[in-house]
């Protein structure tokens, strides 16, 4: 189960593609559960890293917890949650997005 | 401290048009990130976990109260309030849009500041002794010699694809605050026999992946001959260094591999072609450079004594600073103080905008308008009257500096580590926090006395593990943080590398792992004068081995 995940270049704020766009949070990125969905996936970020939307382009391995997508890895967990240490920073300072129906 | 002159005023403004037009075209889609990654490192931006990061050069740590406070507005206006001074004497900010950095880059510009060369396979920021100018122990002031190697080495044509970056560190004192062995040119100024100035010459010294003491090549180098010497050095890294390996290029491979003795020899040949010639530094120039770092005019204060003595007997926190946060001046009516950023539970090494403001305050009224920043992730005030001393400590008490625990084992230094940082392989600074607040009372510290921690969340080593007497490195294993732990390190005069001293611990485990070496250390010292690295090199890792696995073997 993976989503892709990438920094928006103009303020290199982390985000995640989600439902035609990048979104800010993680919660409700487009999951790909197979090959080639994650193909395509990875098609869609090279294509908005040409297009200069976008840097650092990576398919991360995901969960589903409680409805929403989490990252497997805790550096994952970190870029989407902000740093562990300002839990006042980042997006874990913004509200939490509604779950997923 | 030096002023910028008119070339080097237009030099950083001119650098300030080209990367603001690069960054335009950036954001236009005119240039890829690949053709601009190297662009944005050259100019001090990286990309980490959260968003991008802006390192902004310090000049040998040397910094004035307008200076501070334009970072502090920095903080404010485009980051999120506070910044973070490094181990190489810079500042980061953690969340600058790519699109504010023009913008951030002119008000730099505006204070003789700018962020060139913080990054990249050049030579780095020179870093010096954090007391220099100041220290009781120096035969002169290191920084006039890191400003003309910071003048030398500024776009260097030869000098800005080298193998690998470079960093330069000078001290001017025997006592070694600034860490030289640990860099790839370590300068120690000296006076020789006939009382002239000139340097010992080590290099190949570095940490990362493969930790190395620098070597000496050269006991005495007229001072005069600083370019010429430096020059051959570089040549010879620049045409040896490995490029085939980015994990072989710095020169510390190339001197482990080729051995100090040919090494030397190829320097010295190579300096034969350029000594008394044009890089011989004429004399006036030198005199010119250490014009710019004339000690400020310090007025007879003897009243100094009465004051602390007064002070000492009426505040039992201020006289517990005084014995750990400040130091001997070469003037006996003037100290230098360490402005702690280690606060209990704090992070090592940040400070907000507002303290930043006080602290230029502070060192306005106070200090001769001067700063600096050390390697250890600390704020100096090097030139305090005795008699304001308590006065900067009431200030300091008020805006939550004036923690007493300088050179104790609660003054940690930290990488960002995983919370903030591309590269790193696990978080560094929960660790040093709940170290600090293990240890948090004051009274325990100072039992234990001196005691260098250092943590980093990956090899690269910026939080400088394997010179800690107690070093902490965070590697990722199996999914989740691992913390191998070395000990008998240190990065004075007597510089060692730690040695790993068994297994690593859990984020759960490692500061009782910590507790327990440092009451293994307070059971076998011989008495409280022996420091925790003088008792580790006496009995070596047996006893503290015994005390962190015994029981593990034995349940085995």
């Amino acid at each position: 189960m993976k989503v892709l995940t990438a920094n928006r270049l103009s303020d290199g704020i982390a985000v995640w593609y989600a439902a035609g766009g990048w979104a800010e949070t993680v919660g409700h990125a487009d999951i790909a559960y197979d090959k080639t969905a994650e193909d395509r996936l990875e098609a869609i970020g090279a294509a908005a890293a040409a297009n200069n939307e976008v840097v650092d382009v990576n398919i991360i391995d995901v969960a589903i917890v409680d409805g929403l997508v989490e990252p497997v890895r805790l550096r994952e967990k970190i870029r989407a949650a902000g740093p562990t240490i300002r839990t006042d920073l980042g997006k874990q300072a913004s509200p939490q997005p509604a779950r997923a129906a | 401290m030096y002023r910028y002159d008119e070339f080097d005023q237009d030099f950083v403004h001119a650098r300030v048009a080209e990367f603001s037009d690069q960054v335009q075209r950036r954001l236009a889609g005119e240039i890829t990130e690949d053709q601009f990654r190297p662009l944005r490192l050259m100019n001090g931006v990286y990309l980490q976990l959260h968003a991008y990061m802006l390192r902004i050069a310090v000049p040998y740590g040397t910094l004035n109260s307008r200076q501070l406070r334009m970072l502090a507005h920095i903080a404010r206006k485009y980051d999120k309030g506070y910044g973070h001074f490094t181990t190489r004497q810079n500042i980061q900010f953690n969340w600058p849009a790519l699109s504010d950095i023009p913008a951030i880059l002119a008000d730099l510009a505006s204070v003789e500041m700018h962020a060139i060369q913080t990054s990249g396979n050049c030579i780095r920021n020179v870093t010096a002794d954090h007391f220099a100018g100041a220290a009781a122990d120096e035969v002169a002031d290191p920084r006039p010699y890191a400003e003309i190697l910071r003048q030398w080495s500024s776009v260097h044509p030869e000098f800005s694809y080298l193998p690998r970056k470079f960093k330069i560190a000078v001290t001017g004192a025997e006592r070694d605050r600034a860490a030289i062995q640990t860099h790839d040119i370590g300068l120690h100024l000296k006076k020789n026999a006939a009382g002239e100035l000139g340097f010992a010459v080590y290099v190949g010294g570095g940490q990362g992946r493969t930790p190395m003491v620098a070597r000496k090549i050269r006991d005495f180098l007229p001072e005069a001959e600083l370019l010429s010497y430096c020059t051959a050095i570089l040549r010879v890294y620049n045409l040896y260094g490995r490029r085939d390996n980015k994990f072989k290029a710095r020169i510390k491979i190339l001197v482990h591999e080729t051995g100090v003795e040919e090494i030397t020899r190829q320097v010295e040949a190579e300096w034969q072609a350029l000594k008394d010639a044009e890089l011989k530094l004429p004399e006036a120039d030198i005199q010119a450079i250490n014009a710019y770092f004339a000690p400020p005019a310090l007025v007879p204060r003897p009243e100094g004594d009465d004051v602390v003595k007064q002070a000492r007997l009426d505040s039992k926190s201020f006289s517990e600073w005084l014995d750990q946060n400040v130091v001997t001046h070469r003037h006996p009516d003037y100290a230098a103080v360490t402005i702690s950023l280690k606060g209990i539970g704090e992070v090592p090494g940040d400070a907000t905008d507002s303290q930043m403001e006080a602290v230029a305050d502070i060192a306005e009224r106070y200090a001769f308008d001067e700063l600096r920043v050390s390697h250890e992730q600390n704020l100096i005030l090097p030139h305090v009257a005795r008699a304001d001393l308590k006065a900067v400590y009431d200030a300091l008490v008020e805006i939550g500096l004036a923690t007493a625990n300088s050179n104790l084992i609660s003054d940690i230094i930290s990488c960002p580590g995983l919370d903030y940082c591309a590269l790193a392989t696990a978080r560094s600074i929960p660790v040093a926090q709940e170290i600090s607040r293990r240890f948090a009372s004051l009274e325990r510290q100072r039992e234990i006395g001196e005691l260098k921690l250092k943590i980093s969340g990956c090899i690269n080593a910026c939080g400088h593990h394997h010179v800690g007497h107690i070093g902490i490195l965070g590697v990722e294993k199996k999914g989740t943080e691992l913390y191998q732990v070395t000990l008998g390190g240190s990065a004075d005069e007597n510089t060692s590398v730690g040695e790993i001293i068994g297994r690593g611990f859990s984020s759960e485990e490692i500061t009782d792992a910590i507790e327990q070496i440092v009451d293994t250390y307070l059971g076998l010292r011989l008495n409280p004068d022996e420091r925790f690295i003088d008792a580790y090199r006496r009995v070596g890792p047996a006893p503290f081995k015994e005390a962190l696995y015994a029981g593990e073997t034995k349940a085995a």
